[in-house]
Formats: structure tokens, C-alpha cells, sequence
């Protein structure tokens, strides 16, 4: 470190340049990020909800116009329930298959590319496609049939387990699980290959070792191979429930809002309020709570990883 | 052994059914794709069809050809850019780490994980008054600026990798930081632009918020355009499975054949190395 001051002395013309190299992008995020989003947090107070702006004060009245309307409520719940699952079954699904697929089987390079190439699409492929594939007239209700079952997937307003609270019926919108069914395929690959690298990261004298004490397959992944996948578990937690809450495509593709606003996601509500409806203000407040939603799991994920690499 | 077999058997047929519950939105996009309107029915879905018929693709060709180029017009420079970019970044907050250094890459990095709503207003706004609203321009500008987390941080973890001896070495032979970036640095990252390059083409050609918003009519890229196609009334859905192929064809042919290098940007993206 002290070397290292005494050198930057004597080289001053590489730090302008280097400083010249920084400096071009760090005012972009800083104006683009810091700055628009304080602008929108700016909006979201004023009484901008027609076409012409107006950025007369209005206090907290549109996040209080959210947090009583059914729209926003419902969406509030849908948002919950689908990333719940969501994260849920891509960790299951992704972690499942990469430990498959880390036993020497013949053939897993084709399973692995089978699994990984929806991560190549685009949520409005996966939406466009599994709108019929998940249509209760056809898709995969064909061969449900058989077995006597015909789920009414994303038309479906039914809410498990619902109980008045608010404007709003609170359960689980059943609805919303034929859009988690969708962005479980499109994104389980990605938790796959995170997997996947986290496993070849761990040194088979573990598990031999594990084995050698007298744990049996079962164990030795329960109690060796799994707890050392943690910190991969928390990346694939972090990514997904960033991806989850600010989901928009995907539902816009697939479903719209639904009856009911059984699949409306504050994304899509955003959108609509703000580019369809003119109402600026509101759709700058759902904006800012959906900021502060992914907030909650970015930050501490961020500071943690600076510190870690500071060590 | 027998149990072996047995057990081998099992991990066999798990993998088997997922990957045909995986393949299956393809079989369904190929087989609609291939009919003619008459064919395609709610009940018939899953049937082959009687014969091979291109009509659909010719239909969805026409409808979608304005807005794939536009696509690639706007993904190319905006991925050139934003690798540019995000080396320059990359390598200033690996080798010439200066104190804030730490601080500065964590706060950019956060643009990376914000709702893009949240920008959206001021965004467009701005937009308009540069006037760049509706123009591929104004969708570059916009993918370089938010790309520009992701990439400083696959190229910051990509020249971590590059020992500091190197560097060192390079200075005493009297390099300068130039020099460095471009003798050492830019040789030894190729693989590394190679990953970024196709991470941010497949994430741009995909994106939908910024397209949908920022752009209307003649200026939309294709995924706007086949929402379009499908959100229409007309409900000819071979033209739409034919459409969702079409605009899937670039990325998956990037993953197809290049598909290790993307499963190293997607790594690269999400574990701090």
C-alpha cells in the first residue's frame, strides 16, 4: 500500500487516464441511475397523473391511493405467492437435476443443453408459447384429460385458502401458478449451471472422505454437498427475487392482468397506469415501491459481497 | 451392481421425463408452425401435420423482417459499446484500484439489479428532449448505459484473473497505462469480450420494457413486434408460433453454437469471483 502511494506520485499522467477511462460511465450511472430514479421518487409525490405534467406537491396521496386499491393489492399478493414458488421451484428443480446430472451419466451434456436453452429466449417467446400451451381448452390439459383433471390454469380466479383482508380476497391466486410454471422453465436452467459449477467446485476427497466415515449417498449429500452449496443457494435466491418482483414481460405476454387481477403483477400495472392511462404520478409511486421491494434483497447482497472482498 | 443398474435406471428416467417436459413448448412451436390455418385446431394441438407447409413462416416473415432488422441494428452497436465500455471500467477497477475504488463499483453494480421502471418517466423524458424517443438511437443509448453494470463487472472479474506481476513487469519495460490496456490487456481478454459480446446481444435482442416503451411503430425491435403479432385478434397461431421462432432464431443460434460461452457469461454475471 505505501509503495503504492509513492508510485501514484510519480505517475500522474496514467491516473488522468485512467480517471479519463472511469469517468464517461460513472457520470452515465450517475445521472442515469442516482438521478432518475431521485426524479422519479419526485414525480411519484407530485399530482402528475394526466397528460401534461404537473409537479405540484401532493404529498403521500397516490402511495396512499396504492396501498388501498384493489389492483395494487392484488398485485401485492400475486407478487409474493409467485415469487415464493417461483424461487422455490427453481431451486429444487435446478439443484435436483445438477446433482443428476454430476453423476457421470452418459448423455448429460445433451440433458444439460436441454434444460439450459430456454435461458436463451425471451420472456415473450416463453410467454407467446405457453399461452397455449397452458390454455385450458388445449396444451397440456389434452393429456390431463386422460387422468380426469383439467386445471382452468391462468383463467382460473379461484384463491386457495383465501380470507377477506383489505380490499382483497388474500390466498394463493391459483391463477398465478400457470405464469410460475412458465418462468420456471425459462429460468431453472439458470440455477442448473450455477449448480453445476458450484458442484465441480467442491473436491470429490470430500465426499470420499464423508463415505469413508460411513455415510451413505443420501447423507453424504444432505450433510456434505448440500450446506457447501450455500452460498450458491443465495445467489440463485437473490437473482430470482430480483427477477420476480420486477416482472413484466412475461406476464404481459402471457396472460395480461386476468379476471380479477388474479395475474397482475405491479409491472404490468406500471405500465398500464403510466403509458396507457396517463396517470404519471401513480405509476412513478409503484415504480419507487417496487424499487424498494428488490432494495431489500439487493443491498445487503451487495455490501455483503464488498466486504467479502475486502478481505 | 444390480443396484447400481437399478439406481442408474432411476436417475435415467427422472432426467428423460424433465427433458421431455422441457422439449415439449419446442415440439408444439415446430409442429404449429409447419400446418396451415385449416389445420390448426384447440384439440388438434399435439398432432403432426398432414404435410410440410411453409406458409406460416412466409406470413410471419412478412409481418416480422422491418423489426428484426431493427433489431440488429440496435443490438449490434449497442453490444460493441457496452463491451467497450465495460473493458475500459473493467480494467481500471482491477489494476488501478484507487481508494473509493471499492465503493464506486459497488454503486454501479446496484444499477444492474434496479426495476427498470423506476427509471422509465425520467428516462423517456430525457429521451425527448435529446430527441432520441422513438429512435433505435435513443434504445442504444439506453442499452449501453444499463448494460454498463453487468459488463464493468464480468470484465472486472475476467482481468482479476491477470496477475499483477504482469503488470508490474510491463511497467518497468515502461509501459504506460495505455499500453497495458493495450499490449496486455485487450490480447489476454478476447474470450472475455467473446462472453460479454454474446451475453449482452442475447439480453438486448430480448428485452421487451425498454422496446415497448421508448419505441413505436417503425422503430420497434422484433419482440415488441411479435407481441403484437400475438396480442392481435386474429387468432392464426401457426404465424405466431412461426413468429416466436423466427425471433428466438439469433439468440438460439448464438447459444447453439457458442453455448459454452454463454454459460460462462452467466456465471460471470452472477459469482463474484
Amino acid at each position: 500500500m505505501a509503495g503504492k502511494t509513492v508510485r501514484r506520485r510519480r505517475i500522474t499522467r496514467d491516473q488522468w487516464t485512467a480517471a479519463a477511462f472511469l469517468a464517461p460511465s460513472l457520470i452515465l450511472i450517475a445521472v442515469f441511475v442516482y438521478g432518475f430514479i431521485s426524479w422519479t421518487g419526485y414525480v411519484s409525490f407530485s399530482n402528475w397523473n394526466t397528460l401534461t405534467p404537473d409537479f405540484s406537491f401532493a404529498g403521500l396521496s397516490n402511495y396512499l391511493y396504492l396501498f388501498s386499491d384493489f389492483r395494487f393489492q392484488a398485485d401485492l399478493r400475486n407478487t409474493l405467492f409467485f415469487t415464493l414458488f417461483f424461487i422455490g421451484m427453481v431451486i429444487v428443480l435446478g439443484m435436483g437435476t445438477a446433482i443428476l446430472l454430476d453423476q457421470k451419466l452418459k448423455g448429460e451434456s445433451i440433458f444439460r443443453n436441454i434444460f439450459l436453452f430456454p435461458m436463451a429466449l425471451s420472456f415473450v417467446v416463453t410467454g407467446v408459447v405457453w399461452q397455449w400451451l397452458l390454455n385450458p381448452s388445449t396444451g397440456f390439459n389434452q393429456f390431463l384429460g386422460v387422468f380426469g383433471i383439467q386445471p382452468r390454469w391462468y383463467t382460473d380466479t379461484n384463491i386457495l385458502a383465501g380470507f377477506q383482508w383489505g380490499a382483497i380476497e388474500f390466498g394463493l391466486p391459483v391463477a398465478i401458478l400457470a405464469v410460475v410454471i412458465a418462468a420456471v422453465w425459462q429460468m431453472t436452467g439458470f440455477s442448473l449451471a450455477m449448480y453445476l459449477a458450484g458442484l465441480r467446485g467442491i473436491p470429490e476427497e470430500l465426499r470420499e472422505a464423508a463415505r469413508v466415515d460411513g455415510a451413505s449417498e443420501g447423507q453424504v449429500y444432505r450433510r456434505v454437498v448440500i450446506p457447501m452449496l450455500m452460498p450458491i443457494t443465495v445467489s440463485v435466491v437473490i437473482i430470482m427475487a430480483h427477477i420476480s418482483l420486477k416482472i413484466f414481460d412475461l406476464v404481459y405476454a402471457m396472460t395480461g392482468s386476468g379476471a380479477n387481477f388474479v395475474t397482475d403483477v405491479p409491472g404490468v400495472y406500471m405500465f398500464e397506469t403510466t403509458f396507457r392511462g396517463n396517470y404519471y404520478a401513480q405509476g412513478a409511486a409503484i415504480a419507487i415501491i417496487m424499487l424498494v421491494l428488490v432494495a431489500v434483497f439487493i443491498v445487503p447482497y451487495l455490501w455483503y459481497n464488498r466486504k467479502g472482498e475486502n478481505r | 451392481m444390480t443396484v447400481l443398474r437399478w439406481t442408474n435406471i432411476f436417475k435415467y428416467a427422472v432426467l428423460l421425463a424433465l427433458a421431455v417436459v422441457f422439449l415439449s413448448p419446442v415440439y408444439v412451436i415446430i409442429v404449429t408452425s409447419l400446418k396451415p390455418l385449416e389445420e390448426v385446431s384447440l384439440s388438434t394441438m399435439w398432432e403432426l401435420p398432414s404435410g410440410i407447409d411453409f406458409s406460416s413462416y412466409g406470413r410471419a416473415f412478412m409481418e416480422l423482417a422491418p423489426n428484426v432488422m431493427n433489431s440488429f441494428y440496435l443490438v449490434i452497436p449497442a453490444t460493441l459499446l457496452s463491451a467497450l465500455l465495460g473493458a475500459m471500467n473493467g480494467y481500471v477497477l482491477s489494476k488501478w484500484k484507487f481508494k473509493g475504488s471499492e465503493l464506486l463499483f459497488t454503486l454501479m453494480l446496484f444499477g444492474m439489479f434496479i426495476p427498470y421502471q423506476s427509471i422509465l418517466i425520467p428516462l423517456i423524458q430525457f429521451l425527448r428532449t435529446i430527441d432520441l424517443y422513438n429512435t433505435i438511437w435513443g434504445l442504444i443509448l439506453t442499452h449501453v448505459v444499463y448494460g454498463l453494470p453487468i459488463t464493468t463487472l464480468m470484465f472486472r472479474n475476467f482481468y482479476a484473473s491477470i496477475p499483477d506481476t504482469m503488470i508490474e513487469a510491463a511497467k518497468i519495460d515502461g509501459a504506460g497505462f495505455l499500453g497495458i490496456f493495450r499490449r496486455i490487456m485487450i490480447p489476454l481478454s478476447i474470450t472475455g469480450f467473446v462472453v460479454v459480446a454474446i451475453w449482452q446481444f442475447t439480453n438486448i435482442w430480448n428485452e421487451f420494457l425498454f422496446a415497448v416503451t421508448i419505441t413505436n411503430s417503425d422503430s420497434q425491435p422484433v419482440m415488441v413486434a411479435l407481441q403484437n403479432l400475438s396480442g392481435s385478434q386474429i387468432v392464426e397461431w401457426n404465424v405466431q408460433m412461426a413468429g416466436a421462432l423466427l425471433a428466438a432464431m439469433p439468440t438460439l443460434l448464438v447459444y447453439i453454437l457458442l453455448g459454452k460461452y454463454f454459460v460462462r457469461g452467466l456465471l460471470a454475471g452472477s459469482v463474484k469471483g
